[in-house]
């Protein structure tokens, strides 16, 4: 049986802006900034969760992607292509306010959702997520 | 380490002894152990325990301390001790035997098995180990899963 998930990753243009933006915009703390034998491992979290570590990862050519793909993702990734998860709030008014003030895009102010309260934002590489205070 | 059920013809009080023998293998695995050295610590003819030990656990005594000594040789090489020092240190008396031993097993020598390694896991002393999932490695290096050898120990 899987009890939880412990990692996940988003793609980014760049690793440093997005540790800037995780960090000092969204409020999340660096849970590993290191070289890990060629490639700079860097993973964040929200305060509140720590077994989870976010993998902030650069679209670059590797085993599983070449030249073409890694540019095809950079591309769409940078148009705002993807969706890539929802982070909780206790308050999404409160936050929504909060994080626009220190710049942090959204699609429009939060709206009520059958589910909840929800606002859409958009990380500096262009991934969307959902902020969400649940019922 | 293989494991195979006990054949019913080892009663309790052998197993016991058998288990102690390798118990034996665990604790003093550095040292230049011989078959006699198991034996005597199983108390049992050098004969006997050798068939007994090879039906119980499905390895010769020989190649049960080989792969032991080869499990401490993978750590040390991946905390980044020089091949020469696992060696060593791991009990082995010459270079070129640990090497091929180690190639033959393992799938390569042990200094491209720490250079592997080392990728995957990292390992900066300051930070203490790091763990990269594989999946996520697998977009940035040549890191494969090992396949375990089928070649037999020498």
């Amino acid at each position: 049986m899987i009890q939880r998930q412990s990692h996940t990753s988003i793609p980014v243009l760049d690793q440093e802006s997005a540790k800037t933006f995780y960090t000092e915009k969204l409020g999340f703390e660096v849970r590993t900034d290191a070289d890990a034998g060629g490639f700079r491992w860097l993973t964040v979290g929200p305060k509140g969760q720590p077994d989870l570590e976010i993998a902030l990862m650069p679209i670059k050519p590797g085993m599983m992607w070449d030249e073409e793909r890694a540019r095809t993702v950079k591309d769409l990734v940078g148009k705002g292509t993807f969706g890539f998860g929802a982070f909780a709030t206790d308050d999404c008014r409160a936050t929504y306010e909060e994080l626009r003030v220190r710049g942090v895009e959204f699609a429009g102010p939060p709206a009520e959702r059958p589910y909840g309260i929800e606002a859409v934002l958009k990380d500096d590489s262009g991934n969307w997520f959902a902020l969400v205070q649940h019922r | 380490m293989p494991h195979r059920d006990v054949p019913r013809i080892v009663y309790a009080d052998a197993f016991r002894r058998l288990c102690r023998a390798r118990d034996l293998v665990h604790d003093r695995f550095r040292d230049p152990l011989t078959v006699r050295d198991l034996a005597r610590a199983a108390g049992m003819s050098p004969y006997h325990f050798l068939r007994l030990f090879n039906d119980v656990f499905g390895v010769t005594p020989r190649q049960y301390l080989m792969r032991v000594r080869l499990d401490h040789a993978r750590e040390l090489l991946v905390g980044g001790a020089s091949v020469t020092d696992v060696c060593f240190d791991v009990g082995f008396s010459s270079l070129g035997s640990f090497s091929s031993l180690f190639r033959r097993e393992v799938g390569r020598s042990p200094s491209d098995y720490q250079r592997h390694k080392r990728v995957i896991v990292g390992v900066p002393a300051t930070i203490g180990r790091l763990w990269v999932p594989h999946c996520f490695l697998m977009h940035y290096t040549n890191a494969i899963f090992e396949k375990p050898s089928t070649a037999p120990l020498g």
